[in-house]
């Protein structure tokens, strides 16, 4: 039945999923790359599996959207944050 | 749409505004709080590293990078035994919500026990927030200028390493630890039949703090440990 499909997420699929995630950012670390080409991947990697804890443990995919706004809202500020003390050592 | 969350029962009345109930829109806004806080961290770091790059070590060089990666997996795996266990409730069976909630516990409690283990070799070795302790392992080879442990030779001024490494991983693993003891309560709470198909909220909002903690230490990881 279609509910019983949306029932729950696929949550040992999300841990599949972060399992490799992880084992291919161990695999990424070591490789002789330039370091930004290495530091970019790896930050995409996380990101995603941030993304999949987010929004499939915590459910964010299911709540309304007022909550996940409200969630979503630091993330900017955070942004603002390093800008902000960034400027503290470049100029 | 509706019949997407339509079998997902939610723990309680959902309240007039944000559309969740109270508790659980508590529990957001901390962690919203929560993000600025390692967000204070991880920007720091970010800035002096970029300002004096020459005082990390390679990675792994220093730091033991397979345990810390299964250290990581483990953690993963709480996260699936702390959703499995909302799950459970959801479905109301009380016997696997008790199973996943102690699962959840004990793997928590063995990842900042690792953590401690880990801590204490570092330690050992001489690596300390204020730098090489004299004498150490680490600081003669830093010393000398020869290669460690097969890599490059060790950064002299560390104190930025290890003061980094260990504030940024310490505030994490409080993180753990205060999140293992809440999962306690919760746990016990369950064990005494405490928590219903009609009114789980404790267990979704330790659930989504548990969550939480693992998503920081994702990226802490890879800041911390692959970078």
């Amino acid at each position: 039945m279609a509910e019983a499909e949306h029932k729950h997420p696929n949550y040992v699929g999300v841990w599949v999923g972060l399992a490799v995630l992880t084992l291919l950012e161990l695999g990424v670390a070591f490789l002789s790359w330039p370091k930004m080409t290495i530091i970019l991947i790896l930050l995409g990697l996380a990101v995603w599996k941030a993304l999949l804890v987010a929004l499939y443990y915590m459910h964010l995919r299911f709540e309304p959207n007022r909550l996940r706004i409200l969630a979503v809202a630091p993330l900017p500020l955070a942004v603002i944050m390093i800008i902000a003390v960034i400027t503290e050592y470049v100029w | 749409m509706a019949h997407a969350h339509a079998a997902m029962r939610p723990p309680a009345q959902a309240e007039p505004g944000a559309g969740v109930y109270t508790e659980k829109l508590g529990m957001w806004v901390f962690l919203g709080s929560e993000v600025m806080f390692f967000t204070a961290l991880i920007g720091s770091y970010i800035i002096l590293r970029f300002a004096h790059p020459v005082a990390w070590a390679t990675p792994g060089q220093i730091l033991n990078v397979p345990v810390t990666a299964v250290n990581t997996f483990l953690l993963i795996c709480s996260s699936v035994t702390m959703v499995k266990a909302f799950a459970a409730i959801q479905e109301g069976d009380q016997r696997m919500l008790r199973f996943w909630l102690a699962a959840t516990v004990i793997i928590g409690a063995t990842f900042v026990s690792v953590q401690v283990f880990e801590y204490l070799q570092l330690a050992r070795e001489g690596f300390l927030p204020s730098g090489y302790v004299p004498g150490s392992h680490l600081a003669e080879s830093a010393e000398t200028g020869a290669a460690y442990e097969g890599g490059a030779p060790l950064p002299h001024s560390v104190g930025l390493y290890g003061s980094t490494f260990y504030t940024m991983t310490g505030f994490h693993g409080f993180h753990v630890t205060m999140g293992v003891v809440c999962l306690t309560f919760v746990t016990v709470k369950a064990f005494r039949g405490g928590y219903t198909v009609q009114d789980h909220r404790g267990v979704e909002v330790i659930g989504l703090y548990w969550h939480f903690v693992d998503l920081v230490w994702i990226i802490l990881f890879t800041i911390v440990y692959l970078i």
